[in-house]
């Protein structure tokens, strides 16, 4: 649905975004992930023609987006939740985006229900809007046209532990009804637990993409190795039972890392006769992954 | 690529021209600044109808409704440009550009409809000083027991189209400069810093006495109010005309049609 081909942007003979590909794919929802200042946003602002494009170009769905006629009926953009008129407020921001559209102002209200603004939060101008408000605006304004792509930078910028888990199960449902999102991030747990497809990015340059297990497997193939965490009622005993099978095992704060998946300490652990307390499978592989590919571009120095 | 990867947009209909413009209108008035500025606007207007109906009457002097006339478009004359530069440049300084051009990125017509909007508030501009002015001239009678209605209809069309004009001068200005406080202080300049610059530029170069009427736009706008029947007076207007409203126009078209919105 949305396709990226070769796509260059420079800022006089600094390269922003150097020569990406990827697409994304109905029905599913696609994270965008890298360091700050790795190209997501500029790559998105390229997607809906805000930012001339060096070379290279985007298609949604076959159609640049300039050629979309009437395109808030069909692509949901929320690009910075605070490039709104701060005077105005909220309900009026959003009756403005269904005017241009030709909604009525009946969605003004569902949209409003639905990110959970309430009447009088929405007479408020935008100036006296929280971080999180702001944001839920933002999304409520993506979504007025009732969209079938939404591209979102950031969305869970700002909102709450609450809000966030409301988000992913919006965008989740909405990819399932057929939609295609692409979300960006810079928070990686924040991204694996909805992103069918991540697009990982340092530099300007893609450095990874894939689902989350070939990503994984990208990443035990390089060396980060797969491990888990373990605590036992009689961590020795376990400890011994693993080394006897020849796995590496060290000590973690009240447990054990392990180098071999969970599977495995679950059956070494059921030989021995060892109580489990705690199992689980180290996702930090995902997260050494993505500083490890994306670390020349990293600000701080990984330890 | 497969059909389900492409998105049918045949059944939708580009976004209608009067669907922008509404869009645009409120725009203008549905904040604090805008809705002041358009209320000043009319109290300023009419503050000063009611002064010199005052010292008219007290002072017995006479008055026709065209001298009302007269002191409303001197107002408005310096009004409605920053008007004109407050509905393009808000949209930057807000960043609300941002949203207006992802939903319409045919950005030459969202332009077109700034410029209309422009154009629709100076007439009702010119339509609320006329009324303000014909009240007066009624209270004026009423006072004073006779009154002078002379204000004929090219006098009102006088003052319809320089106040376009003078509209349009700010809002080219504001193409051109997409800064409110810049363009401001642009206009302020060429409206009254400019015009004793050509003034004394003329009255010692020769050769710029005779340039001027072909660049003072503000001056070759009296050929409208004269109803002048010289051709060149025209001409001069229409020069002038370019180079204070069509040059800045075009080049600030230009540059917001290739600007990267931020
Ligand atoms: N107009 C511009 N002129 C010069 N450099 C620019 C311009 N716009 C963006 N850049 C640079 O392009 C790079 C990519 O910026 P971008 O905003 O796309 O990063 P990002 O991945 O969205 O980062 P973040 O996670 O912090 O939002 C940055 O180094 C930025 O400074
Ligand atoms: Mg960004």
């Amino acid at each position: 649905m949305i396709e990226v081909q070769g796509l260059t942007r420079t800022y006089g003979t600094f390269t922003a975004v150097d020569n990406i590909s990827f697409s994304c794919v109905p029905g599913t929802v696609t994270g965008f992930l890298g360091p700050n200042g790795a190209g997501k946003t500029t790559t998105m602002r390229v997607m809906v023609g805000l930012t001339p494009a060096s070379s290279g170009k985007v298609t949604i769905g076959g159609h640049l987006y300039k050629d979309i006629p009437n395109p808030g009926r069909h692509v949901g953009v929320l690009l910075d939740a605070s490039a709104q008129h701060a005077g105005r407020t909220g309900r009026e921001i959003l009756e403005l985006g269904a005017t241009t559209m030709g909604l009525p102002s009946s969605r003004v209200d569902e949209m409003l229900e639905l990110v959970s603004l309430t009447p009088t939060e929405a007479k408020r101008r935008l100036r006296n809007y929280s971080l999180g408000m702001k944001q839920r605006l933002g999304i409520a304004h993506a979504l007025l046209g009732d969209p079938s792509v939404l591209i979102l930078d950031e969305p869970a910028n700002g909102l709450d532990p609450a809000g966030i888990r409301w988000m992913r199960g919006l965008l989740k449902g909405y990819a399932e009804r057929g939609g295609t999102v692409l979300l960006s991030s810079h928070l990686l747990h924040e991204v694996e637990q909805i992103a069918d497809e991540m697009i990982l990015i340092g530099n300007g340059k893609i450095v990874a993409q894939g689902d989350k297990k070939t990503l994984l497997a990208g990443a035990a193939a390089k060396g980060g190795g797969v491990h888990s965490y373990a605590t036992a009622l009689d961590n020795a005993a376990l400890a011994a039972a693993l080394t006897a099978k020849g796995i590496t095992v060290a000590g973690a704060g009240d447990g054990l890392r392990i180098e071999a998946e969970s599977v495995e300490v679950g059956r070494a652990a059921l030989e021995a006769g060892v109580v489990l307390t705690d199992l689980r499978g180290g996702e930090g592989g995902l997260e050494d992954l993505f500083l490890e590919l994306t670390a020349e571009t990293q600000r701080e120095a990984i330890s | 690529m497969s059909a389900i990867h492409t998105l049918d947009v045949s059944g939708t209909a580009k976004t209608p021209f009067h669907r922008l413009v509404r869009v645009e209108l409120r725009k203008s008035y549905d904040t604090r600044a805008g809705f002041w500025l358009l209320l000043s606007i009319a109290l300023i207007v009419l503050a000063a109808e009611i002064i010199v109906l005052a010292v008219t009457t007290v002072q017995d002097e006479a008055i026709a409704f065209g001298d009302f006339i007269g002191v409303a478009a001197f107002l408005t004359s310096f009004l409605l440009p920053v008007l004109g530069i407050m509905v393009l440049t808000t949209e930057w300084s807000q960043r609300s550009a941002m949203v207006t051009f992802s939903l319409e990125p045919r950005r030459p017509l969202v332009i077109a409809a700034k410029a209309l909007v422009g154009v629709l508030l100076t007439l009702a501009t010119v339509a609320i000083a006329i009324g303000i002015g014909a009240v007066c001239t009624l209270l004026y009678r009423l006072i004073e027991g006779h009154a002078d209605w002379t204000f004929g209809w090219p006098d009102m069309f006088a003052f319809l189209l320089t106040q376009v004009l003078a509209m349009l001068g700010g809002f080219a200005l504001a193409a051109l400069l997409l800064n409110t406080p810049a363009a401001i202080v642009a206009f302020f300049v060429y409206k009254w810093v400019l015009p004793p610059l050509f003034f004394a530029g003329a009255a010692l170069m020769g050769w710029f006495d005779s340039l001027r009427p072909w660049i003072d736009f503000q001056s070759s706008q009296e050929a409208i109010w004269d109803w002048s029947s010289s051709g060149e007076d025209w001409a001069q207007l229409v020069v002038s005309g370019i180079v204070w409203l069509v040059i800045p126009l075009a080049i600030g078209i230009r540059r917001v049609l290739r600007a990267e919105v931020k």
